[in-house]
This record gives structure tokens, sequence and C-alpha cells, in this order.
């Protein structure tokens, strides 16, 4: 498709939708722009929600800065229902469509929900994806509840159980696995993170699992877990993962499931046989894309900086007329983290890595760069606490270096190669 | 100049006032090998990958731990007085490596706390308000040292917690030892052993401020230091309040002055800055890009290092020309222009990597105040000679005076 677009439609007013916004103008886009988003806030930013607001630090007001010149429309509190790709439109809940030349689909992913819905209506009982969510649970939060009880051993999780450690409120994170963060960061890391939690107080309990939650007058009143315990609290939150918001591209034609849209290299949206939805982009957490430093394998990135580099690749393409003037993505994930006074950062992904190796620091320090391997490259870093060598890595990993890469360094621990 | 790489001209005293034409010269190689085995960095991409690579090392002395014992009764005997010295002088952070650099820095940071910095605000303005005014009358002044030197030292000591009467010791201390940092300078034995006498001055004098500190608490970064629970040794203490004073009084000074003579020679944006002065943030940092107080910094190359098709060897001093990447074409488009309407200024006036500047918000306001209450005060203000006379030194770059004509002073 070579003729210049004239309007575009960005679904998900979220942090890709936003970045693509701004780096269309950026590259002199100058037809019309319109954002239509589910929720009725402005973009804003989510990382902070789940440590510095509930702590009380920030409001839930995280609003992103808009360029004074972006001039697009926003149309939030919306969500577009259908996507009729012949017709080159997009339907939204108000019933109204709009045409596109190029459109982003930047959706993003919902929390997860309690399973069992009556529990999951329970006053008490919360999940956190958006700033509602922050600023109903911060509320709670500062009623000074007897004691919270999380369920789920990643990120969020951990994050929200260092906030209520920090604000002094007792503290039941319930991992269903035998390890915390194990899929982010490894067995071996992910017990350090669970050690300093418990330090800091945290009833952390491993390979446990809630078996019904008990309500009083429609307020939560105790759960039982499978072991047979009964913990007595007012305040649950559940950060059991994400869903992706495709739902409403059934029907369409696009290639989306549970695991994400699937786009190829240059974040072009994929149908259902394969090729190429002409004029059809994703970007953030819903898109799912061939990673170069892992044989094309399908990816989908729930971080904060791949939602923007693919945002901006998405951008660019949507702009660049044919295939041979479009670039790839071929971002290197990278993610952080803060909790229990510890700033966690990775690069790469860890997925299918067999081997570790403690490269600066120590894991007794609790301040540590550690590499993972995977057949005998490098596919990811982590650094607890000394994030700066990181660069360095990201480069060996980007280069696909052997590992154990970068060998006689700074503060460096004679490398002893471990299992993951 | 044959005969002489480019970096040992860059050194000659004789090319300080302009040396970014060698600069150039240097960036078409981005590491380049130097007679003597020290590689020069000057490229961005390249700079900007190695000040993060672990296998470069900020501690240039020999490692006392990797010293082999040769054997040899004439070597041995010459290495064990350094092995002895670097334990007892306990180096500045900025020569040192993780974990201990991040243990002191840390140290240090914790106490640079943004409000404190913030803080320092007014004080800043008042000092500047009071040098200013100590200009009245005159028609002619030296920027550097009726102004640039004296402004920082006052603010680093009040920072610091030095008495004011004790300010005037520190000019000449900081000054013998800022020679450290300078590769022609420091390898000259009479230079080294005016190190020494003034770094045993200066630590005396400290020993003594910090027992005083340890009585009596104030509101200041060296009682802090001194009264922390899990604290550093006096040793390193020392070290790391010396560092903060040389680091605070060396480079602050060459930040304003060489933003004074830059809006000289460019009197559009002197104007502007007086017409619009929130414009400031944005044009010191281009000044940090285009002018930057800190030329460069040694490091040292731990192992073969392979980069931009060249492979730097084990144990090689390494030269991170931060100034020539500051103005690498490839990075910035036309870097030889002052603009400080640059959308994209990502310099490395402050450094990178994990070394980078802890005082660089504090500097950011000097500048910004220093050179706000300049342009707005100083009425018909222009240069007397230009190039001014430089210092000697090539890292720490700048001015030796900055003589000025004025035709008044304005009031505050
Ligand atoms: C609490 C929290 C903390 C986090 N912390 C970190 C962190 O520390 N580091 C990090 O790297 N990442 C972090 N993340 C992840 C990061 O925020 C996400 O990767 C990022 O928000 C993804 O951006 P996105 O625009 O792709 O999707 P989203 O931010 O999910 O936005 C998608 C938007 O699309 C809207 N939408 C959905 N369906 C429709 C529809 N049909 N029509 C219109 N609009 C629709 C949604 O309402 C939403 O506003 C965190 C996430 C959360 C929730």
């Amino acid at each position: 498709m070579t003729t210049r677009p004239e309007r575009i439609v960005i679904v998900g007013a979220s942090l890709a939708g936003h970045a693509a916004a701004h780096a269309l103008r950026e590259r002199g886009y100058a037809g019309s722009l319109t954002l239509v988003g589910a929720e009725r806030h402005r973009p804003y930013d989510r990382p902070p929600l789940s440590k510095q607001v509930l702590r009380g630090l920030y409001s839930a007001d995280t609003t992103l800065p808009c360029h004074p010149d972006l001039n697009a429309e926003f149309r939030l509190g919306r969500p577009a229902t259908r996507l009729d790709l012949t017709g080159r439109a997009v339907e939204c809940e108000d019933g109204s469509r709009l045409p596109y030349d190029r459109l982003l689909i930047a959706t993003g992913t919902r929390a997860r929900p309690w399973p069992n819905p009556e529990e999951a209506g329970l006053a008490g009982v919360f999940t956190l994806r958006d700033r509602d969510d922050a600023e109903r649970l911060g509320a709670h939060l500062r009623t000074k509840p007897q004691r919270v009880v999380l369920v789920g051993g990643g990120f969020i999780g951990f994050e929200v159980a260092s906030t209520c450690r920090d604000l002094d409120i007792p503290v039941t994170l319930l991992v269903r696995d035998a390890v915390p963060l194990a899929a982010a960061l490894g067995p071996r890391l992910g017990g350090l993170i669970g050690e300093v939690a418990r330090e800091r107080g945290v009833d952390l309990r491993l390979e446990s699992e809630i078996e019904r939650m008990e309500g009083q007058a429609g307020r939560l009143a105790a759960v039982t877990l499978k072991d047979g315990a009964r913990i007595e609290t007012d305040c649950l939150v559940a950060a059991i993962g994400t869903l992706r918001n495709v739902e409403w591209l059934d029907g369409s034609g696009l290639e989306a499931d549970a695991g994400g849209l699937r786009c190829d290299a240059f974040c072009r949206a994929l149908l259902h046989d394969g090729r190429v939805a002409e004029g059809v982009f994703a970007a953030g957490d819903v898109a799912r894309w061939p990673n170069p430093y892992d044989d094309d394998a399908l990816v989908a990135v729930e971080h904060w900086g791949n939602a923007r580099a693919q945002a901006e690749t998405a951008a660019a393409n949507m702009l660049a007329g044919d295939a041979s003037a479009m670039r790839r993505h071929d971002h290197l994930p990278d993610f952080w983290s803060q909790q229990f006074g510890l700033t966690i950062k990775l690069v790469g992904l860890t997925e299918g890595a067999d081997a570790l190796a403690v490269v600066h620091g120590s894991l007794e320090e609790r301040r540590l760069v550690a590499a993972f391997g995977k057949a005998g490259r490098t596919v990811a870093a982590a650094a607890i606490d000394s994030a700066r060598w990181l660069p360095a890595y990201k480069a060996a990993i980007r280069e696909r270096a052997p590992f154990p890469p970068i060998e006689d360094a700074v503060d460096q621990p004679r490398i002893r190669v471990q299992e993951p | 100049m044959s005969g002489s790489t480019l970096f040992e001209q860059i050194l000659d005293p004789a090319n300080r006032a302009n040396p970014y034409p060698l600069y150039a010269e240097l960036r078409k190689a981005p590491v380049a090998r130097q007679a003597d085995g020290t590689y020069v960095v000057s490229t961005h991409a390249e700079l900007a990958r190695l000040i993060s690579d672990p296998r470069i090392s900020s501690d240039d002395l020999p490692d006392p731990q990797k010293f082999r014992w040769t054997g040899h009764p004439v070597t041995d005997l010459l290495v064990r007085p350094v092995r002895a010295e670097i334990r007892k002088r306990h180096r500045p952070f900025i020569f040192r490596d993780p974990p201990d650099h991040d243990r002191l820095r840390g140290q240090v940071m914790r106490c640079f706390t943004p409000e404190r910095v913030r803080g320092m605000r007014a004080k800043t303005q008042a000092i500047t308000d009071d040098l200013i005014g100590k200009m009245q009358g005159k028609s002619r002044i030296d920027l550097v040292d009726d102004f640039s030197y004296p402004l920082p030292v006052t603010v680093i000591c009040e920072l610091l917690g030095v008495p004011p009467e004790d300010e005037a010791q520190f000019h000449g201390w900081a000054t013998q030892l800022a020679t450290a940092l300078e590769p022609n300078q420091r390898g000259d034995e009479e230079n080294q052993a005016k190190n020494e006498v003034c770094f045993n001055e200066i630590a005396d004098y400290l020993q003594g401020l910090i027992k005083e500190k340890r009585k009596d608490r104030q509101e200041d970064i060296l009682s802090d230091l001194a009264n922390e629970k899990e604290g550093m040794n006096d040793f390193d203490l020392i070290a790391t309040a010396v560092l903060l004073l040389v680091a605070g009084h060396e480079t602050t000074v060459n930040l304003i002055t060489n933003g004074m003579l830059t809006l000289l020679r460019f009197p559009e944006h002197l104007e502007r800055l007086r017409a619009e002065p929130e414009t400031a943030p944005r044009l010191i940092e281009e000044l940090l890009r285009y002018e930057p107080p800190v030329h460069y910094r040694t490091r040292l190359a731990l192992t073969d290092i392979p980069v931009a098709g060249i492979t730097i060897p084990k144990d090689a001093p390494v030269i991170f020309l931060l100034a020539a990447a500051n103005r690498d074409p490839i990075r910035f488009p036309d870097p030889d222009r002052f603009d400080p309407d640059r959308p994209d200024n990502r310099h490395l006036g402050f450094g990178g990597g994990l070394h980078y500047c802890v005082g660089a918000p504090l500097a950011r306001i000097e500048a910004e105040v220093a050179l706000v209450s300049l342009v707005r005060r100083l009425k018909g203000v222009s240069l007397t000679e230009d190039p001014p006379p430089y210092r000697p030194g090539a890292s720490l770059r700048g001015p030796r005076h900055l003589r000025l004509a004025l035709e008044g002073v304005a009031g505050e």
C-alpha cells in the first residue's frame, strides 16, 4: 500500500497508543488522528500504580504528558467493539464507525479476574491494572486493613506486598509455584527475592492456593487455603496474571487469541491465513511478534519499554509506504521493578534458559548481575541493585554472545555456571 | 606538529584554546591507539558503549590483589611501598570500582538529597548577587577570579560544612589536587610530591573538622557522613570530602566561565537568555555538550576488549574523550553549532555509566543562577581578548582568566 494515510485510528489510549500518536506527529504525519480508549482517562502510566501510588506518594493521576501540538481526537470511555477489515472501519460501543487508512491496535491486557465470580464480587477483593483499581486499593490500604492477602507470585504481587510492608500492614502472599517470580527471573533469583520478602515480614506461603473465600454481608471476611489453613482478612488482591484484550477482534479475520494478536516483524497484524492485514498494525502488551533474538519465536512482552519501542516502530512503518521502507521491531525486552528496597532490572528473556552465572557481585550480598544462557548463548541478564553494567550485557545479548559473556571484569567473582 | 601523536597534541597547552579540530581528526578512528599504547575513544556510540562496560576499570592504579611478586629484588622493592600507599590512601570513589565504589558513592548520594540540592538555589543566588554587587563601579573584571571561582567554592564549602573562614585555604589545595586528573602532570615527580604534601594538609584539616562534626552535628553533608551508623572509615571519609571539594571547585568554574565565553561569542544567545531566562536549562545542556568542563577521563582495560574493529588490549590505558563524542556528527547533526534548541541532546558532559557526575543537579543550578544573573545585570559586557588564556589542564579545560569590559552593573 503506497498511498499516504490521511486518517489514522489508534484503538487503546494508553502507553503504546500515546507513544504511537506522538511518534506519528514527530514524523510529520499531518492527517487526522483518533485515539479510542475504553477507559475514561487520558493515557497514563501504570508502573507507579503498584509502587508509589499505593504508598500514597503520588496520586493515581499518572497522566502521561501530552504534546500541545498533538492535535488528536480522544474518544474516551467508549471501547471499540468490532473491526471491519474489508470496510476499513472500527466500530465503537456508542455506535459510531471510524473509517481509517491505517489502524493501530494497542488494546493491551487486563487483569485476570478471580475465577469464581461470586467470590470476586465480594467487597474487599481487588485486582490491580488501572488507575481506578489503584485508587480503590490505595483508599482501602489507608484504612489500615488488619491483613492483606495477596494471590500470585509475580511482580505485581510482590510490589504490592512490599508497599503493604512499608505501610506496616501485615501481608500474606500466596504463591502457587514452589518459587516466586520464577517465570521472569528463574528459581534462583526468584528465591532470593522471596527470602528478602520474608525478612521484611511477609508471610510468604509457597505451593499454596485458595480453596474458598468467606463473605459476611457481601464483604470478604476470611479465606481458606487448600491445606486447610484459614486466614481472617478483609482485603485480598488477586494478582494472577493478565488477559489480552482481543475479544473485540472476534470475527474480524485477524489471528488473535489468548496469546495475543499475531504480528509480523514489522508490527503488521496478520490474518488467520498468515497474510498481512493491509494497513493494520499492533503494538504493546497485546501484540505477539517474532523475536529476532530467539530465532523468531513468537513472544508477547508485557513491559513498558516494549510498548513504547513497538509503538514507535509501528508508527514509522505506518508512514513508510511499502514494506521495503519498513523497519523491524528488534527491541530487546527490558523490564524493571522496585520492591523491598531492591531495584530489579532485566534485559532479554529468560524463557528456556538452561544456565545462570553471577557475573558481578554475589547472591549473598544481594547485589548482583546474573547472566542467563540458553544452549551456549547469552539470552538475558538480571541486575539486583546494580543495574549500571546492564548496557554491556544488553550488547552481549544482542550479539548472541557465547555464554558466559564478559569475563575478567570489574567486581566479578570467579564465574561458576549453574542452573537458573 | 609531526612526530607527536594526536593525543599528545591535545595535552599540549598550545592547543588548549581550540582542541576541537584535533578531536575531529581523532574521531576518524573511533578508537585510536597512540604511540605510548594509550587508546583514545572519541566517538559517541563507542564511548556510550564502553562507558558502561565492566571490562573497563576506573581504578587505574595497579591492583594490589593482582600484583604478583616477581622475585626480582629491585622490582619488588619498588612495588612494595606502592602497595602500602594504596592501602593508606583510600582513593576517592571516582578512582574505584564496585563494590567499594558503589558503597561509597551510595552514601554520598544519600546525603545529596534532591531537597538539599534544591535548597542551595537561594544560597547560590545570594552569593551570586553579592559577587556581582562587588563589580559595581568597575569597568574591567576577570570573570574567573571575581566570580566563577569564588561562587562554587562557597557553595561546596557551605554544603560540606566547611567554615567560611577556612574557604580560602581550599583554593590552593583544590587547584593542586586537580592536577592528579591530568596525565601529563600526574606522572611528574615534583608534582606528585606536591600533591602528597597537599593531601596531607587537607587530610589533617578534615580530620579535625570531622571530629567536630561528630561532637556537634550540623545540617551539612560532612556531618551526615561522619555520623552515619554504618558509615565510612575516616580514610574514606577524608578521600570523599576531598573529592567533593575538588570536583565541586574545578568543574563548575569551567562550566560558568565557558558559558559566559560562549554567550559573548554568540551575542544572539546572550540576548535571548536575558530576555527569556526560562530557556536557561536547555542552554546549559547545550553548553555541557558544546563546551563541557571535563574533556576526558582515564580508564584501564582489564582484558582484551574488541570494539569498532580493533581490540583494546588488556592493561591498556583508555582515554574517554567525552568532549569529542559530544561533537560527533553521527550523533549530533551540525555538532559544531551552538544550538540550545537541539531536540535530542543526550550529551556526555557529565560522563555516563556508573561514574555519572554526582554533582550534576547542583552544577546545573549553579550554572543557571550564575549565567542568568550575569547576563541580566552586567551592562555592555564584552570580551577583551579572544581566545582567553587557558589553564594548563586538558581534562578539566577552561580559561584561567576571562577578562571582560563592562559599562555598568544593574541592580538586583
Ligand atoms: C500495576 C502495574 C505495574 C507495572 N509495572 C511495570 C514496571 O515496573 N516495569 C515495566 O516494564 N512494566 C510494568 N508494567 C507493565 C506496563 O505498564 C505495560 O507493559 C504497558 O502499560 C503496556 O502498554 P499498552 O499500551 O500496550 O497496554 P495497556 O497499558 O494495557 O493499555 C491498553 C489500553 O487499551 C484499552 N482498551 C482495551 N480494549 C479496548 C477496546 N476494545 N477499545 C478501546 N480501548 C481498549 C485499555 O482500557 C487500556 O487503557 C506494569 C503494569 C501494571 C498494571
